[in-house]
């Protein structure tokens, strides 16, 4: 087991390597324009521009960039070209809106899935599963931001049931920060819990069959208590762990378009008006941000794996 | 159905117990046993139908502009009038707030902020969403196949390599990565020694989203590839001396068919959610270009006054990513010999 866990965390680290190397060359080696050029302006004369690149490095061999900037990564300063403000303290000032976001929608989608791919794998095939089935099919197949406008449209501009957008910290009133949560908390959610509901379903039926489950009946367990207790607990390992890496994401920024549309100023969002003036340092801050949460997770949930599964190869 | 449909092998062919295998029927092959099942499911095949109609009239897209709206996709008609019904409307009144649907041929759907005719950039912008859903698709599945094939069979260190890889762009949320890549091309382009890419062009997005798309891919085909490679055929064609791209190619690929085939539909819905997502954050299609994820991105700011500019694009985007959903859904259910014993029988 611990040679696991140190190979599997060997595994993560060479993985976070090239995931560094990799963000940073999406953004210097693709042709996409001098960064001094852009911040110098319009009207800058060629000296102007090779003295803005030679104070932020722009012409130094590309390594020594890479090295630079992960330099300014790990010791928190790295600094974005529009505004010049510190890139850590804008993502620290996003995450209580992008956590607040990610674990109310987390808590929804992972206990509406369980129970909707519940329902739907207690009689397969049936009225009650093929209707679940097509609302789940629907919802996987609208884009979040769609299903946000159309929410906003109808709840908040139409009839003020709940306010339009922004976020109000948890601690300033916790009943605002509620009603400013809920509609971004059921829109994140709606995707997810179609799809986790049908992977459940799937895993569901797939177990029913299990040797373990004709043993289980077989000794007199009534069909509810071999759901619940032999059949659900061991489906429900994947979702776990999908639930993780989905998580992972959200925390990350991933919500960039829910956060977008409702302005909820969060970590995503920042990564969004990035995109707008054409900020490279932040949208690569939280690219690597995000993906280090994401390989970070990917590694405790196949180290839990293989600590409740017996049965996964260890060597492998 | 009718009676001729059912051959006598199918009639007898016993029923199978849940968690039995299927029985063989000879003189069937599984892809017409597939279609057979198919066939049983009137959803599905609507599903299909609908979007099979949809690609028609978004391909369509030209001549609905020249004979019935009479204006193309870019044109502005910001000063203009219309007559609906009699009366003179303004297609943009002077507060700024576009024409509603008329349900007449011009502006069908009502106009955009700079008077363009929504229902012709919807057919234009469906077009554009398609080419990039069916390119991504293509792009990835090649892609992810031969990543799959060569980890898979050498496994070693070319699997390590190819699956560190992997794991390195999954590692990303898909958006993420879209949205980085995609602002990073747009701003200058691609132009990778003769092949020259303009910041403008759709292909752009497409390779995007069929990169992102890869490992969603590659992953599972790669864990069927190292099934299939352990089984006695492939023992058999290695002693007859064929070589290892042989045996990838004519004796594992043809097996990962069904596979393949589940995998399309699946991702051309990913990649036109995933495009529209890019477009509206700005990263994907690049105005005037029309593309659902544009419309919904410039309707979004008037939703209050019109709400018909993001309904007429989103609700155009869910039934298209639905019908390929649903008919993808009847395709795996009918490829997959375990889903008639999966729901029992009565």
């Amino acid at each position: 087991m611990t040679r696991f866990v140190v190979r599997r965390s060997l595994q993560a680290l060479i993985v976070l390597a090239l995931v560094s190397v990799f963000t940073f060359l999406i953004f210097q080696v693709i042709p996409n324009g001098s960064p001094a050029a852009r911040m110098a302006g319009r009207t800058a004369s060629p000296a102007q521009i090779a003295a803005i690149a030679r104070s932020w490095g722009f012409n130094r061999p590309i390594y020594i960039q890479y090295l630079h900037m992960m330099d300014k990564i790990f010791t928190g300063s790295v600094i974005s070209y529009s505004q010049q403000i510190n890139v850590l303290d804008q993502i620290k000032r996003g995450l209580p809106a992008t956590i607040s976001l990610a674990a109310g929608a987390g808590v929804i989608w992972l206990a509406l899935g369980i129970l909707i791919g519940l329902l739907s794998a207690i009689r397969p095939g049936r009225l009650l599963d093929n209707t679940l089935g097509f609302l789940a099919l629907t919802s996987i197949s609208a884009p979040v931001f769609v299903i946000g406008a159309v929410l906003l449209y109808a709840l908040a501009y139409r009839t003020s049931v709940l306010p339009s957008g922004g976020y109000v910290p948890l601690t300033d009133n916790p009943w605002q920060w509620f009603e400013h949560m809920l509609l971004p908390w059921v829109s994140l959610s709606l995707p997810f819990i179609g799809f986790y509901s049908r992977v459940l379903r799937g895993n569901i039926l797939d177990a029913k069959h299990e040797d373990y489950v004709r043993m289980a009946r077989a000794k007199g367990l009534s069909g509810r208590r071999v759901l619940t207790r032999h059949v659900l607990r061991n489906s429900l390992i994947p979702i776990m762990a999908l639930w993780g890496l989905d998580f992972a994401g959200v925390v990350g920024g991933g919500a960039i378009l829910i956060e977008s549309i409702f302005d909820l100023n969060g970590v995503g969002q920042y990564a969004a008006e990035s995109i707008k003036t054409l900020d490279v340092p932040p949208i690569m801050v939280i690219v690597m941000y995000t993906a280090v949460l994401v390989v970070v997770v990917a590694a405790l949930v196949d180290i839990l794996y293989a600590y409740l599964d017996p049965r996964i190869s260890l060597n492998d | 159905m009718s009676f001729t449909d059912i051959s006598t092998t199918e009639l007898l062919a016993p029923v199978p117990q849940p968690g039995e295998e299927l029985p063989v029927q000879l003189g069937i092959s599984p892809y017409r046993l597939a279609f057979r099942r198919l066939r049983r499911k009137p959803l599905a095949l609507v599903a299909g139908a609908f979007f099979v109609a949809i690609v028609v009239c978004c391909l369509c897209a030209p001549l609905y502009a020249r004979y019935v709206a009479h204006t193309g996709p870019d044109e502005n008609h910001i000063s203009e009038t219309v007559v609906v019904d009699g009366h003179r409307h303004d297609v943009v009144s002077l507060i700024g707030i576009p024409i509603g649907p008329t349900w007449h041929s011009r502006f069908l759907l009502g106009a955009d902020f700079n008077g363009r005719d929504v229902a012709v950039r919807l057919l234009y912008g469906g077009r554009n969403s398609l080419e990039i859903g069916f390119c991504a698709m293509a792009i990835t599945m090649v892609v992810a196949i031969l990543v799959a094939l060569f980890a898979g069979y050498y496994r070693g260190w070319v699997d390590s390599v190819l699956v560190r890889l992997l794991d390195v762009i999954w590692a990303y949320p898909a958006i993420l990565l879209g949205v980085a890549i995609g602002t990073s091309l747009t701003l200058g382009g691609i132009s990778l020694g003769p092949v020259k890419l303009s910041s403008g062009s759709l292909f752009i997005p497409a390779l995007i989203i069929g990169f992102v798309n890869i490992p969603y891919v590659a992953k599972p085909i790669r864990g069927q590839v190292i099934a299939l490679r352990e089984k006695e055929f492939v023992d058999a064609a290695r002693t007859l001396d064929a070589g290892g791209l042989r045996i990838m190619f004519t004796e594992i690929l043809p097996n990962l068919s069904s596979t393949i085939v589940v995998f399309v539909p699946l991702m051309i819905a990913n990649s036109i959610l995933l495009e529209a997502g890019l477009s509206y954050l700005g990263a994907g299609v690049q105005p005037p270009n029309p593309s659902w994820g544009t419309m919904i991105s410039d309707g979004v700011t008037l939703i209050t006054s019109s709400p018909h500019l993001v309904l007429a694009p989103g609700l155009m985007l869910v039934l298209t990513v639905l019908s390929i959903n649903i008919f993808g859904e009847g395709i795996r259910d009918a490829l997959d010999p375990r889903a008639t014993t999966r729901i029992k029988r009565k």
